[in-house]
């Protein structure tokens, strides 16, 4: 910035919202410093009136007076990039947990930043350019190994058109905050590039050729999701739910399976024991991709429901700003969003203190274009050296009430291309997951046959309907046939669309598992079976659920595997049902 | 020397509005009124208006009565001298003790660095079975009890509190009815727990403002206490009172609201207070037990809804009895694994028979005709309502498994329960 530093004076204060008077002039969406002391709290500026400035301050205000001074930086809430950000845990400003721990102790010190990537690290570079050669934004020049894969160094991504590489730094060690090479663009003008970058998170990363369409299926091990409702990778998803119906326990199995590269946990606003469960947990988790730790391929940006409300705002684009880094490097990311309803909360808190016309239930009319922008960051693009790199977002909603008729939950089912809609009865009735299989959709392909996804949806829909039917008329009164039907489709989710979440095998099943019993499911969905009686018609499934429960607890091909599929086989073969089965 | 201003310029609710220079944002300040002098605390800085929300209320209150800041946040008081000893909510002595002022510590402070925290693994036993068999109890749980006017949630608040395994108990009491204050002081003061019990009561009749600074008050004790290494259990009622408190005032305040009436940011001051209940490294714990009363047993009203997403589960009690169904711990998992090798097994074998005598129930509330099987199942469901959802049941874990495996052997058989053989050889009651 050329002007020197600009000041401004603080004339009220209300709740985390500070009016600031300024002499010369302010940027929308910079950053300023509130000075309280020797403190300097961090703030962004999100209205100008005339002379006053509105500031939201990512901290707590207590004891601001009117006549403090703030300070404008001239820069826009940013991210650092660069290697060491993998197995991290920041807060929604980025600032890392554990460090701050080390320092400060117990508690969240007021004012207190620290850079997210340490000063001094030593990385081994490996330069891919020579001088010479041509580049662009985003262009890597080498990379440095990060933990599970090479970490790529990339230009800068504001920058335009072509550029020409004037230095490059030989092979070595350098530190984080180190110059590895020099690009110059057609006018001459030299710019640095560094070991680290930054990123304003507002703003999408867009140093890539194209944007493609998603449609390869990400495999996420979860089989109700995998086969009727999946999720492509670069597609978006949401799953709302009411309290207790299992949002957080299906995204952390998420975040454990899913077949990605990378994984960002953005925990926004929740409850801070979930993420200490993480924490603990991932280090000592094998992923079996990599075979390195779960931790060594996940970032954490955790701000949960006591800390600051500001910070909870921005830490959503926090996390999706360092998704889409990693996605420049060609890789496959997973961002998962726990929960968006208390990042919309959050805007919600701040158009009040704006005094801003509310929307519905108080939330300020903008609430959609955000959520949609939000979500528009997902996609899988085309990068400049022909690779692609996806990033895919899934977001937690938390409608007040459980019902799906708000506006958050219904913002987002706007721009998403799957809905995995929990039910309180599901869960209640201790169905894991608790997706609702008729209530929820997606837009993208499975990686299972359609024809045969039919087929299981449709008995779900038919089964439904018999057991509404039977609830007023009384078993008695339900036909053989339907009665059969019925129990097919109760078949079906009780074995296959519910999955124990605490069973080593059974908590995540592969793509090829999945295809191979979706089969053997399909086969018994199909075959008309010739029963004597509704009780012998009960009798037949309940041993062949027995079975099949036991046979999704055995390793895939193993000799158990094997052995109990024989048993399903013979039985399904069977049309009759013996006495004494 | 502090200046004194005068000059009120605006009374509205609780909240006054005076002409100020250098003020500090949530600042407190003296109001001298004919009646005596009540604190008042700033929430909104505009220019030089300063608006203060009066903790005694404004009724009485003069536009020409002295307004002196103090310089400092609200404080209280803390020392091992607190125990045994009952305050109001801004922390005057409601007994006969002496005012308290050594030591005083900001309320409200930061949040705990979720790096610091760890997974919780302590039990809490309480002798409920419906408690410690099903829905155990764990050191650092934040739980509400969702409860409707009428239910003994004070009584269960309080037996809880006589049996829980915790050093010390801090009682935040908001729009409290006066004979309930009386009950709780009385039932600490009978069990001998008094002198390891603090009380932060606000009643019914007292100013609404001093609602508000309870669970502060309580909390900032409390974690003063757990990191000298002690196991503070929290007791909060009602908290739908403390968020009708918040209504009033932002409404005041001229907030925009966000569902009936209640602020938008009703989540998050929740939240504030329930993500205080924290294990420490090397240090105490803070355990918060709250009752959110549910308007009209609705559990959508956003009180208990934005407390159901803030607290780890739920007890829902109702008819007198700790709901089964719905109520949720979700912590049960870190410390059922290791008390005795029955006790997963029970709990679930237990609840899904129970769930199936409630549709027992219902078939024959509708005349449907009642098999051998149906009849099992009612005699089962009624014994475990009368022997283990009782209330006044008060048997150890251990006893209460027991009674469980009678229960199920004076009415299945054992290939009936589903139940693992080894489990069924050790346990199954021999006739």
């Amino acid at each position: 910035m050329s002007d020197n530093l600009r000041k401004g004076q603080v004339i009220g204060v209300n709740g985390n919202m500070v009016s600031v008077e300024f002499t010369t002039r302010v940027m929308q969406n910079e950053v300023a410093y509130i000075i309280q002391g020797d403190e300097r709290l961090k703030s962004e500026v999100i209205r100008v009136r005339g002379k006053r400035a509105e500031l939201q301050v990512f901290e707590d205000t207590n004891a601001i007076k009117v006549g403090d001074c703030a300070e404008f930086s001239g820069e826009l809430l940013s991210v650092e990039l660069g290697p060491g950000l993998l197995g991290q845990v920041f807060d929604g400003l980025q600032n890392p947990l554990p460090r701050l721990a080390e320092n400060y102790g117990f508690f969240l010190k007021r004012g207190v930043y620290l850079s997210a990537l340490e000063d001094n690290q030593e990385w081994d570079f490996t330069p891919t350019v020579k001088t010479g050669d041509k580049v662009r934004s985003g262009s890597k020049v080498g990379f440095v190994p990060e933990k599970i894969f090479e970490h790529s160094i990339m230009v800068p991504f504001h920058l335009s058109g072509e550029l020409e590489v004037v230095e490059i730094k030989d092979k070595g060690k350098y530190k984080i905050q180190d110059i590895v090479a020099k690009v110059k663009d057609v006018n001459g003008k030299t710019y640095d590039v560094g070991m680290k970058t930054v990123w304003p998170v507002k703003m999408p990363i867009n140093a890539y050729t194209k944007k493609l369409k998603p449609t390869k299926p990400l495999v996420s091990k979860i089989r109700i999701i995998d086969t009727l409702v999946p999720v492509a990778v670069g597609g978006t998803f949401c799953t709302p739910g009411p309290f207790g119906a299992g949002k957080t326990v299906l995204q952390h199995l998420l975040s454990r399976h899913a077949e990605v590269d990378v994984v960002v946990i953005a925990a926004c606003g929740e409850r801070a024991g979930e993420v200490v469960e993480v924490l603990k947990t991932f280090p000592e988790l094998m992923d079996p991709r990599t075979k390195k730790t779960l931790m060594d391929r996940t970032i954490i940006i955790c701000n949960t429901s006591s800390m600051p409300v500001a910070a909870r705002e921005s830490s959503v684009y926090t996390a999706v700003t360092i998704a889409e880094y990693y996605r420049q490097m060609g890789l496959n990311v997973f961002l998962l969003a726990d929960s968006t309803s208390r990042w919309a909360q959050a805007m919600r808190e701040m158009s009040g203190r704006l005094e801003e016309i509310p929307g519905e239930e108080a939330f300020p009319a903008y609430l959609e274009t955000r959520i949609a922008s939000f979500y528009e960051r997902a996609g899988i693009v085309q990068l400049r050296d022909g690779k692609t790199g996806s990033v895919t977002i899934g977001g937690a909603v938390s409608p007040a009430g459980g019902n799906f008729e708000e506006p958050v939950t219904q913002s987002t089912l706007k721009v998403v291309g799957a809905f995995h809609g929990l039910s309180r009865d599901r869960a209640n009735a201790r169905k894991y997951p608790a997706i609702d299989p008729l209530q929820s959709w997606s837009k993208y392909e499975s990686f299972i046959d359609i024809e045969k996804v039919q087929k299981g949806v449709r008995i779900l829909k038919r089964s439904d309907q018999v057991d509404q039917m039977m609830k007023v008329i009384g078993e008695e009164g339900t036909t053989l046939e339907d009665f059969v039907d019925y129990l097919k489709g109760d078949f079906f989710d009780s074995v296959y669309l519910q999955q124990n979440a605490f069973d080593e095998v059974d908590e995540a099943t592969a793509a090829d598992r999945q295809t191979y019993i979706f089969d053997i499911i399909v086969q018994i969905i199909d075959k008309k079976f010739e029963f004597q009686s509704k009780e012998e018609a009960r009798k037949f499934f309940l041993s062949l659920r027995q079975k099949f429960i036991n046979w999704n607890t055995k390793e895939f091909n193993s000799e158990e595997f094997k052995k109990i599929e024989k048993d399903v086989l013979d039985q399904i073969q069977v049309t009759r049902v013996a006495e004494n089965a | 020397m502090h200046k004194v201003y005068n000059e009120i310029i605006q009374i509205a609710g609780d909240v006054i509005t005076v002409e100020a220079k250098n003020v500090g944002y949530n600042e407190l300040a003296e109001v001298q009124t004919q009646g005596g002098i009540s604190l008042a605390q700033v929430i909104r800085l505009d220019g030089d208006r300063v608006s203060l929300q009066v903790l005694a209320g404004s009724r009485g209150i003069f536009t020409n009565d002295k307004v002196r800041f103090l310089k400092h946040p609200m404080q209280v008081s803390f020392s091992e001298n607190l125990l045994g000893r009952i305050f109001t909510g801004s922390g005057e002595p409601r007994d006969n003790g002496p005012a308290l002022e050594e030591n005083m510590i900001d309320i409200g402070g930061p949040s705990v660095n979720p790096a610091k925290r760890i997974i919780p693994k302590n039990m809490i036993r309480t002798g409920i079975p419906m408690i410690d068999v099903f829905n155990s109890l764990v050191e650092s749980q934040k739980l509400p009890i969702f409860s409707v006017a009428g239910e003994p949630y004070n009584p269960l608040l309080a037996r809880i509190a006589m049996q829980a395994e915790v050093d010390m108990i801090i009682l935040g009491g908001m729009g409290l009815k006066y004979d309930d204050y009386l009950f709780f002081r009385d039932t600490l003061e009978k069990h001998g727990a008094l002198s390891k019990s603090i009380l932060f009561v606000h009643t019914a009749s007292d100013p609404t403002v001093e609602c508000l600074l309870v669970p502060d008050m309580c909390l900032a004790v409390a974690e003063q206490f757990a990191l000298k290494g002690k196991r503070v259990l929290v007791l909060l009622t009602d908290m739908t009172n403390f968020s009708d408190a918040l209504k009033e005032i932002a409404i005041t305040m001229e907030q925009i609201p966000s569902n009936r009436g209640y602020p938008g940011d009703l989540y998050s001051q929740l939240a504030k207070r329930y993500e205080k209940a924290v294990d420490f490294d090397n240090a105490g714990s803070i355990t918060v037990l709250a009752v959110t009363t549910m308007p009209g047993d609705d559990v959508t009203h956003p009180v208990p809804d934005n407390t159901g997403y803030i607290t780890e589960g739920q007890f829902y009690l109702k008819g007198g009895r700790i709901e089964p169904f719905g109520s949720l711990s979700r912590l049960k998992q870190q410390v059922n694994g290791d008390t005795r090798d029955d006790h997963r097994t029970i709990m679930d074998r237990m609840i899904q028979f129970y769930a199936d005598y409630k549709e027992t129930i219902e078939k024959k509330s509708m005349g449907f005709q009642m098999s051998g099987w149906d009849q099992k199942l009612l005699k089962y469901g009624d014994r475990f309502e009368k022997e283990l959802m009782d209330l006044s049941v008060n048997i150890p874990l251990e006893k209460a498994l027991d009674l469980g495996w009678e229960i199920l052997s004076s009415t299945f058989e054992p290939s009936e329960t589903g139940i693992k053989d080894t489990l069924i050889e050790k346990y199954w009651p021999k006739k």
